[in-house]
């Protein structure tokens, strides 16, 4: 297990240096002067040396980038080009909001695509699994931002029942909370539902025809009992794995859905500061973006070896 | 399979319960707004920071000018000069000495005093602190002295009919003089709110201060929330999560909105000019007969249409009808095609290649889907290229001038000698008589300037140095019941203190 989380540790460090390596150089070649973007064009030149002498984008690459990363390592990542705020605490605040809305949508597809993925399973042969079979591939071709612009024009506008969009934190109620966080919740899960639903499905299937189960029944359990207590776990491993990779895809769905619903998350915040060429921003966004996959990753094979004995031994 | 299904309902259970919360707590929003005594303004485009004075673009004026800070003069919704913080002034015979008359009993958002020396001060910041271009419209000031607490002369090079105007804007805004505040973060003027909160992000409140001067606004508690995306700000106010959608930029949207009988949609008149843009200073744009071919091959009242479903004014040139030296030039190049081809053909510059340079904005790539197929029609070949905004359009089009045709929207307020006057502008446009005559014009008596500036119009609309598409309205969507609503952007300000519930 030490060995185990060693290597992790390892991959994360190299990881990173070729992710915010990578970054940081393609942020240069991207045209457009930051101190442009951050003064307008109503500034006078003096004003433009000034700043980018201040923000030190006029010195060496080499220096520019040892400068952030050495700061990344302690934890602070500098000051946004624009807003002069301190990075820090705006990403970290950014961080949860988009976490609530990730980890609230995946709960929400597990809730759904669980048991619809496992009866379309157990029903597969009759029209009622064909037809959450067929449900769940076209679920799976929706885009996110569209469901977000039906469950606002239904609820929100039609309807009145919910905002349209902005947030509030949970410490600042929790009422107003749910009222905001429910519809972009649910754009983001739906479409993670159906995607789940068919691996939930063709896990469970796979898992049917395994002769545990039929030792199982043979041991006087029914067939949901046998598939409850015994199948289910089974089927965990893979579905365990899409969901991992599924967490790190809804990062990206969360930008657009961020964007339909007005909530300030991260992904609001990476595509400002990129309209902005808040270089420093951008940066430091994708290098926690890179570390929460990255441990995402670590949390998904911890799960597996919970899971699965077998990899226990393995590792 | 009992198991499961009760594992169902109880999935299901806790979903619906979690609905029906949701929507008990959601009814209220339906209420009437009677009594109500805040509202809720949506916008976008973000201010980054409080100080206009160090940070350029829109969004600050139009959040802090006339509702936190205050100039001596303000601009009212018919573009003229009005008083504010000076209660009247006086001009002397060669008209370079303006002598304020100050309110009295002023207090700034700290608490002190607003008295002539802040005047003087905050000129003079102009002048030395001031970081941006704006700076120049005061140069023309060459002392400012207080005469008394309560009076302040201000003495210029030599007459000028623009400097008054500008200090109605953001130039003009007044400042105590022992500044120590950050202006970043903290906004000190005389106006009658106080920024309150400043959620990055999210939304900036508004508060109505007590000891402010002049009458309170009717309503004390301002929200203004912004948006990334016009949609979204146009969903928040058909929801009523918004009470107004101020300067909405979804024009699809609007004929949708007309139809809601709990909404009001007011098309204000603005400053801001879409500008097709020729570089003048490069082929095949430096030959006069292609610029004015462009001006006959496009029918601006198709482009508005289309581009901008009709909201929006054709003017012609770049002076709005709210200016004093406006002149209806709408008809100097009627929409001609067979005028283009002849044009183009003695140019010599038939079966023409061109790239257009599209900022990634919904007026500018709405526009120039039209332009391009108008320009076909004649024998103009464009090709847009996208240029993210604002990063890559500043730098690649407005600093590096390495275009050939663009399309951008002109905010500013008398902004026609920022753009045309200067031949190092993107546009390139080189007009050694202009500047003259502006100049002229500038310390000429009233009537003078307006005859002066209508002849600089007429010589860059002559020589078609570009083609102003149509005028930007400022379209207001608001909740019926709302009043007092300042739709017309005369200046950058968005001014909310007339605001107040009409049933209520």
């Amino acid at each position: 297990m030490a060995r185990h989380l060693a290597s992790h540790a390892a991959q994360l460090v190299v990881t990173l240096l070729v992710a915010t390596a990578a970054i940081f150089v393609l942020l240069r070649v991207l045209p457009g002067d930051p101190a442009v973007v951050a003064l307008g064009i109503e500034a006078s030149p003096e004003a433009l040396a000034a700043w980018r002498a201040e923000h030190g984008t006029d010195g060496p690459l080499v220096v520019q980038y040892l400068q952030w990363v050495g700061g990344l390592l302690t934890g602070d990542l500098g000051t946004s080009y624009v807003t002069s705020q301190d990075l820090t605490p705006l990403v970290a605040d950014r961080v949860q909001v988009t976490g609530i809305l990730v980890l609230l949508g995946m709960l929400i597809a597990l809730v759904v695509a669980v048991p619809v993925g496992t009866l379309a399973a157990v029903w597969h042969r009759n029209a009622g699994g064909v037809t959450l079979s067929a449900v769940s591939q076209v679920g799976v071709a929706v885009p996110n931002f569209l469901v977000g612009v039906l469950l606002v024009s239904v609820f929100a506008v039609r309807l009145s029942w919910l905002p349209s969009g902005g947030w509030t934190a949970p410490a600042d109620g929790f009422g107003e909370f749910w009222r905001h966080v429910l519809l972009p919740a649910v754009a983001l899960g739906s479409v993670q539902a159906a995607i789940i639903t068919r691996y939930v499905r063709s896990a469970v299937l796979e898992i049917m025809r395994e002769d545990f189960l039929r030792t199982a029944r043979a041991k006087g359990l029914t067939f949901t009992g046998a598939l409850v207590r015994h199948g289910l776990r089974n089927a965990g491993v893979p579905i365990v794995t899409v969901v991992g990779v599924q967490i790190a895809s809804m990062l990206i769905g969360a930008v657009v859905i961020e964007r339909v619903f007005a909530v300030p998350g991260l992904g609001s915040l990476l595509l400002d500061s990129v309209g902005n060429r808040d270089l420093l921003a951008v940066q430091s966004i994708v290098a926690v973006l890179v570390v929460l996959v990255v441990l995402l990753n670590f949390l998904v094979d911890l799960a597996y070896t919970l899971l699965d004995p077998r990899l226990r031994r393995a590792a | 399979m009992q198991n499961l299904s009760r594992r169902l309902v109880g999935a299901a259970v806790v979903l619906s319960t979690a609905a029906l919360g949701a929507c008990t707590a959601g009814s209220s929003s339906g209420e009437a707004s009677g009594g109500r005594t805040d509202v809720v303004v949506g916008l976008t485009g973000e201010p980054t920071n409080l100080d206009f004075t160090t940070t350029s673009g829109s969004a600050i004026p139009q959040l802090l000018m006339n509702n936190v800070y205050e100039g001596l003069v303000t601009i009212d919704q018919e573009g003229e000069v009005q008083p504010q913080l000076a209660e009247s002034w006086e001009i002397n015979g060669d008209r370079t000495v303006y002598t304020f008359t100050l309110h009295d009993g002023v207090t700034f958002s700290d608490g002190s005093p607003f008295t002539a020396d802040d005047v003087v001060a905050s000129i003079g910041r102009v002048q030395d602190d001031w970081t941006l271009s704006l700076k120049s419209k005061m140069d023309v000031v060459e002392s400012a002295e207080a005469v008394s607490d309560t009076e302040v002369a201000v003495t210029l090079a030599h007459p000028s009919n623009g400097w008054l105007f500008d200090m109605g804007t953001s130039v003009g805004a007044m400042f105590p003089d022992d500044l120590s505040a950050d202006l970043a973060t903290e906004a000190v003027g005389t106006g009658p709110y106080t920024v309150e909160e400043v959620a990055t992000g999210e939304h900036v409140t508004l508060a109505a201060r007590d000891d402010y001067w002049g009458e309170a606004p009717a309503i004390p508690d301002v929200t203004v929330r912004y948006f990334a995306d016009a949609n979204a700000q146009a969903n928040a106010v058909r929801a009523g999560d918004v009470d107004m959608a101020y300067n909405m930029q979804a024009p699809d949207l609007i004929s949708g909105l007309e139809q809601d009988e709990d909404l009001q949609v007011v098309d204000g008149t603005s400053t801001g000019e879409v500008l097709l843009s020729l570089n003048n200073a490069r082929p095949p744009f430096d030959d006069l007969n292609v610029r004015r071919a462009v001006m006959y091959a496009i029918d601006r009242q198709a482009v508005l249409d289309t581009a901008w479903a009709g909201h929006g004014q054709l003017i012609g040139s770049m002076v709005p009808p709210t200016d004093p030296y406006y002149q209806d030039l709408t008809s100097a190049y009627p929409y001609d095609p067979d005028r283009a081809r002849e044009l183009l053909a003695e140019a010599g510059a038939e079966d023409l290649s061109i790239t257009f340079d599209v900022p990634t904005r919904p007026y500018a790539e709405a526009v120039a889907q039209v332009v391009v197929s108008q320009l076909k029609d004649v024998g103009i070949d464009a090709r847009i290229v996208p240029a993210e905004f604002p990063a890559v359009w500043l730098d690649k089009v407005f600093t590096e001038h390495d275009y050939e045709m663009s399309v951008i929207l002109h905010t500013e307020a008398r902004d026609m000698l920022t753009i045309f006057g200067d031949p190092d502008y993107y546009v390139g446009y080189d007009n050694p008589r202009l500047a003259q005559v502006a100049e002229q014009a500038d310390e000429g008596s009233p009537d003078q300037y307006v005859a002066g500036m209508q002849e600089v119009a007429r010589m860059i609309v002559d020589d078609a140095a570009s083609d102003p598409l149509f005028l930007f309205p400022n379209t207001v969507v608001a909740d019926a019941v709302l009043a007092g609503i300042a739709a017309n952007a005369t200046t950058e300000s968005m001014d909310l203190t007339g605001l107040r519930w009409s049933d209520s």
